[in-house]
């Protein structure tokens, strides 16, 4: 069985549609971050967040209400989990003091606003009070791990392919991190720390995706010496395409799956991971390509170049070769 | 051929010890089959996130630790002045690791300098004008109080932790000053006794008391607390115990350090009262203390705060009683506390997550689930795909997973919930590298080579691609393992075992049963890929 057979799409025909649509999308995601901003976990932002089970359930009102008597307006309250449980997140942005016991302080006066409102029975399953110095610490911990596994990437696909292929890698995961930060952005989804594990995830995953590609115009590089650069990218792209489809599939299933029937701990997690593998799967084909093809493009291959030059698949105008190389060097070294 | 039994053997050989640690110990649990327990006692354990449990993180003032550092030595300076009779205005802290004297007078200069030179192994010391030195303790010295203080703080909270008898608690250092300690306690459903005994300081001082009064204001002179004095608050609201304030030397006549033991017990009036023996050492220093003190009293400070101040009536060598207005229950809070050995700095909370069993359960039924519902779409569309070779997919992939289990339950580690994502994930990597094998043996066939030759060139091609990915996920694994807390570290742990079990089961074990088939075939001409 075959999804697609000997297909011979002109991907890098489509490159500058993709680049634009990618930064119309990241211009709405970075407009919607600094207008809204990014809503933060509880483990970011600081504050209480506590689940309360009730015995039948109130509306979600009457639970807002009632906290909202003593903690303002600035609180969240929502559902959780199975909704037979009849559960209910709330959250507040305070913390007790930071000092001895008093930090459950916060979650005693929501149970003590809750019992005042008189919204029936329930117990508390799960607390959690996070101080507004570790939100700081969490930040940048996540950043560092992220940009010191992209620079890591960096390296060693420098050091087993070209320069131009390392730099194809990062910026298509760099686009998939801002992508995905955009979605997240505009879906509201609160930023946790299983929403970090997923957009680090599909670092990992994007970077996957694109080796994959890049491994193949490797070793066609060593096969087809006469073709321009462009087609032998296209030929690759076209190669794997099969590959590209069916694993970017199978993972959208399990994180569908993830998304589904995950429970709320894990919804975040997943829809990142679902918009992570699309724009993963999206950015190997039309991103990182991309970049190999503007760093080296319309050159010929290494040995191309010293012989007579050759008309070749691309679809973009042959410069002459003598004026491109130089540049190349110039630039990649 | 040989080549190939010894690749079953090895195959097989693999699925049997991962299954027998990994998957084995579910099973025995699962159906109540009391198995050896050498294999049942290493069965994966589950994270506070899906067992419940209480996830504490606290900070350790190491200010204060270094402070009373600085108070310590400063006091015995004043100590060595006085006895060397140089006069000084005033001798006082400026910050946790400074301090300042004050008013040397001008013939004395010479005696002071050769007094100080005895902090010169732990203090700066710098002149001013007027008679003034201030001391600023050595960068290198603070620098490892600081770190004593938070190493001293854990093995603190780790004995009283061992002594409430949690099981399987997780203690650890963590942040990036370091200062800051991770403690999770599975299964504990009482947060306020387990954080109030972590967290009490537990510093007792015995100190002879000078005067008492009812307002702070009344034990001062001129306004200010006495040279060597200190003026401590009592506890509150206590029954037979009017004067709220109490002037004490400051000079301690033995602290919860000298202690060898402490116990519940009962007081001469049968209350609650805790018993507490001192090291010979102690003894000592008691003994000289109370001969001396006959007829005063005695404060009981405990973090700060007078709990009692019992009259001095014979010289008391190594045994005493803390006695004041305890319940039974904080009697034994107490003297686990001051057995267990007092803090050396106060702690603050900087995060506090309590997760109740049932938010457990459903987390894991979620997760059963979600993970159960993936790999089932997984292997229906293997199977429709790639029909026969697709059942080497899913058995690779399956395989895959026992030894990821395996390996989690050999080293120990904790299933968390992105742990789980982390199983989701890995199974997502299996197919992946199985769809490139078989995709790229699909091309080799269409270019009508033999069937042994495309097996042969499909795994031999896609060797180094799956390395390369492999290695650069292996590197944001690192990092992520590196910076992550808490459930990044999780995720970060089980992705990295099920990244080198996916290498093998996917190039070695998917390539043998390749192998197995052709051989079973002998001359094979087709194959249902």
């Amino acid at each position: 069985m075959h999804i697609f057979k000997n297909t011979n799409f002109d991907f890098l025909r489509w490159r500058w549609h993709a680049i634009i649509l990618s930064w119309v999308v990241i211009i709405a995601g970075a407009f919607v971050l600094f207008t809204k901003g990014l809503p933060l976990g509880v483990e970011f932002a600081g504050g209480t967040s506590v689940i309360a089970q009730f015995e039948t359930q109130p509306s979600i009102d009457t639970v807002r209400g009632a906290v909202a008597k003593n903690f303002g307006n600035d609180i969240i309250v929502q559902d959780y989990g199975d909704p037979q449980a009849h559960q209910f997140m709330i959250r507040v942005p305070h913390v007790g003091e930071e000092s001895g016991t008093s930090l459950t302080n916060t979650s005693g006066q929501i149970q003590d606003a809750l019992k005042a409102a008189g919204v029936g029975n329930f117990q508390i399953v799960g607390t959690e009070i996070v101080g507004p110095a570790v939100g700081q610490e969490l930040r940048s911990r996540g950043l560092w791990a992220t940009v010191l596994s992209l620079l890591g990437i960096l390296g060693y696909l420098a050091f087993r392919f070209q320069f131009s292929f390392g730099v194809g890698a990062v910026v298509a995961t760099i686009h998939d991190l801002l992508i995905t930060l955009a979605f997240l952005a505009f879906f509201r989804y609160d930023m946790s720390l299983n929403v970090i594990a997923a957009v680090l995830t599909i670092a990992g995953f994007s970077t996957n995706d694109t080796i994959v590609i890049f491994d193949r115009i490797r070793e066609n590089l060593r096969g087809m010496r006469r073709d321009s650069m462009n087609h032998v990218i296209n030929v690759s792209i076209n190669q794997t395409l099969g590959r590209t489809v069916i694993t970017s599939g199978t993972a959208l299933l399990t994180a569908l799956a993830l998304f589904f029937f995950g429970g709320d701990v894990l919804h975040g997690f997943a829809f990142t991971m679902i918009v992570g593998i699309v724009t993963g799967t999206y950015s190997s084909v039309f991103i990182a390509a991309a970049i190999i093809s503007f760093w080296r493009g319309q050159a010929p291959t290494r040995a191309a170049a010293h012989a007579p030059a050759t008309v070749a698949a691309a679809p973009v105008p042959q410069q002459p070769t003598r004026k491109q190389k130089p540049q190349r060097k110039a630039r990649a070294s | 051929m040989s080549n190939l039994r010894w690749k079953l053997i090895t195959v097989a050989t693999v699925f049997v010890v991962f299954f027998a640690v990994g998957v084995y110990p579910l099973i025995a649990a699962r159906f109540g089959i009391t198995g050896p327990t050498w294999l049942t006692s290493r069965a994966l354990k589950l994270g506070l996130d899906l067992k419940g449990g209480v996830h504490l993180v606290l900070r350790v003032q190491t200010d204060k630790a270094l402070l009373t550092e600085t108070e310590s030595d400063l006091e015995r300076l004043r100590q060595l002045l006085t006895d060397r009779s140089i006069q000084v205005t005033s001798i006082a802290s400026t910050g946790p690791s400074s301090f300042k004297v004050e008013g040397i007078q001008a013939g004395q200069e010479g005696a002071f300098r050769d007094a100080a030179a005895e902090l010169d192994s732990v203090f700066n010391r710098s002149p001013g004008a007027n008679g003034t030195y201030t001391f600023a303790m050595k960068p290198n010295i603070d620098v490892q109080l600081r770190s004593e203080a938070v190493v001293q703080a854990r093995q603190t909270i780790e004995r009283r932790v061992n002594e409430l008898g949690v099981t399987e608690p997780q203690i650890a250092q963590q942040g990036t000053n370091g200062d800051q300690i991770l403690v999770q306690l599975p299964g504990v459903t009482d947060i306020a006794k387990a954080k109030e005994i972590m967290g009490s300081t537990g510093f007792l001082e015995l100190k002879i008391v000078e005067r008492m009064g009812s307002t702070r204001e009344e034990l001062l002179v001129n306004g200010q607390v006495a040279e060597g004095m200190e003026v401590v608050p009592g506890t509150s609201g206590a029954p037979g115990e009017p004067p709220a304030y109490y002037l004490l030397r400051k000079a301690a006549a033995v602290t919860g350090r000298d202690l060898r033991n402490a116990r519940p017990s009962i007081d001469q009036n049968n209350r609650p009262a805790v018993s507490f023996t001192l090291n010979p050492e102690g003894g000592r220093k008691f003994g000289a203390v109370t001969s001396a003190n006959i007829g005063r009293q005695l404060a009981i400070v405990l973090d700060g705060r007078v709990q009692s101040a019992p009259r001095i009536d014979g010289r008391i060598t190594t045994d005493g009683q803390i006695f004041g207005s305890f319940t039974p229950e904080e009697v034994q809070n107490l003297s686990l506390i001051l057995r267990t050995g007092a803090l050396p700095a106060d702690l603050t909370y900087l995060e506090e997550r309590t997760i109740g069993p049932t938010l457990g359960q459903d987390s894991i039924r979620s997760g059963m689930i979600a993970s159960g519902a993936g790999l089932l779409s997984i292997i229906i569309f293997m199977l429709i795909y790639y029909k026969l070779s697709g059942v080497n997919a899913v058995i690779a992939l399956l395989f895959n997973l026992v030894i990821l289990l395996g390996l989690m339950a050999y080293v120990g580690a904790v299933m968390t919930l992105p742990g789980i994502a982390g199983f989701v994930l890995t199974m997502g990597i299996g197919v992946d590298s199985n769809v490139l094998i078989f995709e790229r043996i699909k091309e080799e066939l269409e270019q009508q080579r033999g069937v042994r030759a495309s097996i042969n060139a499909g795994f031999a091609r896609v060797f180094w691609t799956l390395f390369d990915t492999h290695i650069a996920a292996l590197i944001s694994v690192a990092f992520l393992f590196q910076f992550g807390t808490g459930p990044i570290r999780g995720f970060a742990v089980t992705l990295f075992f099920g990244l080198m079990s996916n290498l093998f089961t996917s190039i070695f074990v998917s390539k043998t049963f390749f192998e197995m088939e052709l051989a079973a075939r002998g001359q094979a001409t087709s194959l249902s890929i």
